[in-house]
């Protein structure tokens, strides 16, 4: 099922009554989900992402536009008619109830025609609990279980009752590092085995990276940039999402084009930037440092740290924004720890350019914007 | 498919609406019933005699509102004297509790002796006896010590509360050794450490005691009626129960009433000043009923 | 040594010891005593014997016979009956917005206002004078009835009134409990239970309840000794001879026994007092088994 996102916008009043002006948790969200794909909502936390989940679930009403499911208009309808499934942050896990009786909840609920007798809703329950390999767990109580089992079992229950589109809210922020890992692959592999459009939300981007066919990036109820995770990496439309995206983050220089040359506080680092003269916001990949006694952007070192394969070397700058620059370079490239100062090349694909006021990109040389869904 | 949607949404719609109908119909149904008596009991106190005994149908309201029965209520009986009693009651009950019981949760929690757990069990236990049972030999010891219509007679036996001991000593408990230790190392004594910190820290709770405590003991009437017999010693709630039997005259309903809004007056008023922090207090540590 | 000293420690408990112990530890001997002492004399402090006298005097007087029969009606009747009404109000409550605060405000008044002061007031509605019918017997007649006097008339009019009172004056104490209860059940498990299309009364059943059973427990027992210590509700009714009125309750029958017009024997009241105790522990224990088992987690 596809669901679409018609110039959706939410508005809050304001918790302090006296304030009149209204809080927008969504911006004019205007977007198609493709059926079947796995969708990362990804944004810093108060970046509206819950809200627009709320929104695709019904638990909220849009303030305008409208919400989609397929063909039909599903805007003012109740969340129960909908046929979604979400799982929550906290799983919200019937804590009186055994697993079975939680993932079989949804079931029983069923009235008229959809309604499954007993020996159905035992074999839909074992699939479910099959499904997401907690098949040996279901006489327990959610309180016996650990942390990660407990979210198969939300799972579980959102999926049982094969719904069109199945919503996930930060499913994996109250998970140990390790179980996190384990579990978005799980989800991965629970999508791919359903088909089931799925939206989850996650604050964390190497996450959303990790198993999305798409991710939204959000900003103050505002949609940044929609893509495939790499061609978001490789192609951000503003500074914001390139701040946002990768690890370790972006350097950010105060620099400035004059002549067709990027210079950052007076070492000219870059030729070849055909802009006109301005300033500028430079945003380097920590990868687009390349170690080179001739290149122009001198650094003085402060740190280099070996990590096996690559080599990470912490530096400064006088343009810099932050307290360090960091470089990734790979193990072959050495650089000499006991000297003050490194120079760099640097690699013109993985360097971005942002407009100073508006923040937006600004494309130079071989760059050019990349298909965008 | 869109016209059925709609559908689904006005009836879900419909449904929300009538639900909440009902709902704010019998919340203020309840309202009602709990303002009624109040609204009543304003309303009777401000009649004159004669007006309230000629209505045989009672009105529910009057034109010629007089504040004669409050004039009655103070001078016909002593009413003031009741007021003043039971203020004297409540405040020094209450005063004397509050050291009983700061002290001994102090002991409780900070200090270490030989016994203290097996003590400590011990006055745990005594939470499940009733009021009920010690009341007689209470009133019997009192009666002996010719402590009858005296203040001393009816404060003493309430001036302890296993309760509030136990309530308080797990709010010390919360506060940090560390703050403990610091002081020792200043040189400050315990009773200073006592006074100077921790009864500070634990300020909303000692709140939440004497808000409980006050209530209780502006509402007491068993241990009173025991206690005395002479009108000089009278607390409000016996003091009614003495308007209702032999005062005024029985059937002067008007001045009843106005002596009942005067007694009722004060908690009303403290309660609605300090709404919040009695209604948290009540949920924590209340019970009635 | 952790911290401070032995003495210094007794020092700070001796005002509560011994105000424990003169007015809590030595009654609860004292009353035992007193109810195995027979014909005790008040005035001569003698007694002729030891033995269950003073239990079968109390157990064959037709007042506490009438008291006990009374206790038990109005518990049966009220810890019920307000437990439910407390928990749809909460319900109510719970699910409003606006004007929730003045509601709650308007519900809790019965607690902060004195018993005997208010019961007088119910009195006066309920009762029938020569110059009046009284309120309620108005909106009786106005529905078609015929009037009562619930206050001196027959016995089933003044237990509905003892009854109605009783539930006013425990009520904003369950509601208060009830709402903080259902106010910390997470808005998460309502949401999943609407997600998944579950009916307004399914919720309830289903999820609202068993979370908030623990609370709805905790009342029912506090109501259950409540109840069974009724006394002043009834004497804000119908005056300090309950005898004379057949409305006596256990308590009442104590403090008769204690003090006033029939009053002067310590053992009667000792004895009555203590099958009280044995009632009420009885049903606590029975309570907390049956909420042992459904008490859900």
């Amino acid at each position: 099922m596809k669901v679409v996102l018609d110039h959706l916008t939410k508005r809050f009043p304001n918790i302090n009554i006296k304030i009149k002006t209204e809080v927008v948790a969504v911006d004019d969200f205007d977007f198609e989900i493709p059926d079947g794909k796995l969708i990362g909502l990804l944004g810093p936390s108060g970046c509206g992402k819950s809200t627009t989940l709320n929104l695709i679930c019904g638990l909220e009403t849009p303030t305008e536009g409208r919400v989609f499911f397929g063909d039909d208009d599903v805007t003012k309808l109740p969340p129960e008619n909908r046929g979604v499934g979400l799982v929550f942050q906290n799983y919200a896990l019937y804590p009186h109830l055994t697993v079975r009786q939680n993932i079989m909840f949804p079931l029983q609920n069923l009235k008229g025609a959809d309604k499954l007798t007993k020996q159905q809703m035992e074999e839909k329950v074992l699939e479910a609990a099959k499904l997401v390999q907690i098949d040996g767990l279901l006489d327990r109580k959610p309180s016996e279980m650990s942390g990660g089992q407990q979210q198969r079992v939300a799972i579980a229950r959102a999926l049982v009752k094969r719904p069109k589109v199945l919503l996930l809210d930060e499913p994996l922020s109250n998970l140990d590092a390790r179980l996190r890992l384990q579990t978005r692959e799980e989800i991965k592999r629970i999508q791919r085995e359903t088909g089931i459009t799925t939206i989850f939300v996650t604050h964390d981007q190497e996450e959303a990276m990790s198993i999305s066919d798409l991710i939204v990036v959000m900003e103050a109820g505002k949609v940044n940039q929609i893509g495939k995770p790499q061609d978001v990496y490789d192609d951000p439309v503003n500074l914001f999402v390139a701040k946002f995206l990768g690890t370790p983050a972006i350097n950010v220089f105060d620099a400035e084009v004059r002549d067709g040359v990027l210079w950052i506080a007076g070492d000219d680092v870059m030729d070849g930037v055909d802009v006109p003269d301005q300033k500028v916001w430079a945003g380097i990949r920590p990868e687009a440092f390349v170690p080179d006694d001739s290149g122009k952007m001198e650094c003085k070192l402060v740190n280099v740290e070996v990590m096996g394969r690559d080599t990470s070397v912490v530096s400064t700058h006088e343009g810099m924004q932050g307290v360090s620059i960091r470089a990734i370079i790979s193990a072959e490239n050495k650089v000499d720890q006991t000297k003050e100062i490194v120079n760099f090349r640097l690699r013109p694909a993985k360097v971005y350019l942002f407009d100073k006021t508006s923040s937006k990109r600004i494309y130079f040389g071989d760059q050019k914007p990349l298909g965008r869904a | 498919m869109n016209k059925d949607y709609e559908a689904i949404e006005r009836a879900a719609k419909r449904k929300a609406a009538v639900r909440k109908g009902i709902t704010y119909f019998f919340l203020t149904l309840w309202g009602i019933m709990v303002l009624f008596p109040f609204y009543w009991m304003v309303l009777t106190s401000v009649k004159s005699y004669g007006a309230y005994n000629s209505e045989y149908v009672p009105k529910f309201f009057t034109l010629s509102p007089t504040l004669e029965n409050y004039k009655d209520a103070f001078t016909a009986v002593p009413l003031a004297r009741y007021f003043a009693n039971t203020l004297i009651f409540t405040v020094c009950t209450t005063a004397l509790m509050l050291v009983v019981i700061v002290l001994a949760a102090f002991a409780f929690s900070r200090l270490n002796f030989k016994g203290k757990n097996l003590l400590f069990t011990l006055f745990l236990s005594l939470m499940m006896i009733p009021n009920e049972l010690v009341i007689i030999t209470n009133f019997v010891t009192i009666t002996d010590w010719n402590m009858r219509n005296t203040f001393i007679g009816l404060i003493l036996p309430s001036v302890t509360s296993v309760f509030y001991i136990y309530l308080l000593k797990e709010n010390f408990e919360q506060i940090p050794d560390e703050l403990y230790y610091a002081a020792k190392i200043d040189g400050t004594s315990d009773f200073k450490y006592l006074t100077k910190v921790m009864i500070p820290i634990s300020q909303p709770t000692i709140v939440t005691i004497v808000i409980l405590k006050v209530i209780e003991c502006w509402n007491s009437y068993v241990w009173p009626r025991l206690i005395t017999d002479d009108q000089l010693h009278f607390l409000v709630s016996n003091g009614i129960q003495e308007i209702r039997e032999n005062g005024f005259g029985r059937e002067n309903i008007p001045a009843m009433m106005a002596a009942v809004c005067v007694i009722s007056a004060p908690l009303i008023v403290l309660f609605l000043i300090f709404r919040r922090k009695i209604m948290a207090g009540v949920s924590r540590g209340g019970t009635k009923g | 040594m952790k911290y401070g000293n032995n003495k210094k420690a007794w020092l700070y408990l001796l005002p509560a010891i011994a105000f424990l112990g003169l007015f809590m530890v030595y009654p609860l001997i004292d009353v035992v005593v007193y109810s195995f002492e027979e014909s005790f004399n008040f005035a001569s402090q003698t007694y002729s014997g030891v033995g269950l006298y003073n239990f079968s005097y109390v157990l064959r007087d037709p007042y506490f016979l009438q008291a006990i029969k009374n206790t038990f009606i109005l518990v049966i009747i009220t810890v019920p009956l307000s437990t439910g009404i407390a928990l749809l109000i909460s319900l109510g409550l719970n699910s409003i917005k606006k004007l929730r605060d003045l509601y709650q405000t308007v519900f809790f008044l019965p607690y902060v206002t004195n018993t005997l002061a208010v019961g007088l007031v119910f009195m006066i509605l309920f009762k029938k004078t020569a110059y009046t019918d009284g309120m309620v017997n108005l909106l009786i007649q106005l529905f078609g009835g015929s009037s009562v006097d619930f206050i001196d008339g027959p016995y089933w009019a003044k237990m509905f009134v003892l009854c109605f009172y009783t539930i006013w004056v425990v009520m904003p104490f369950k509601i208060l409990i009830l709402t903080s209860a259902l106010a910390s059940v997470k808005q998460d498990y309502y949401n999943a239970a609407k997600i998944d299309g579950t009916a307004k009364w399914r919720t309830y059943y289903k999820i609202t309840l068993p979370m908030i059973s623990p609370m709805i427990f905790y009342l029912v027992i506090t109501g259950f000794i409540g109840a069974f210590k009724a006394y002043s509700d009834a004497v804000a009714l119908f005056g300090t001879d309950l005898n004379a009125a057949g409305m006596n309750t256990i308590v009442g029958y104590v403090y008769d026994m204690l003090y006033g017009n029939s009053g002067g024997y310590p053992s009667y009241a000792s004895a009555a007092a203590l099958i009280l105790f044995a009632i009420v522990m009885t049903i606590t224990c029975i309570n907390l088994m049956i909420s042992r088992k459904n008490v859900q987690y």
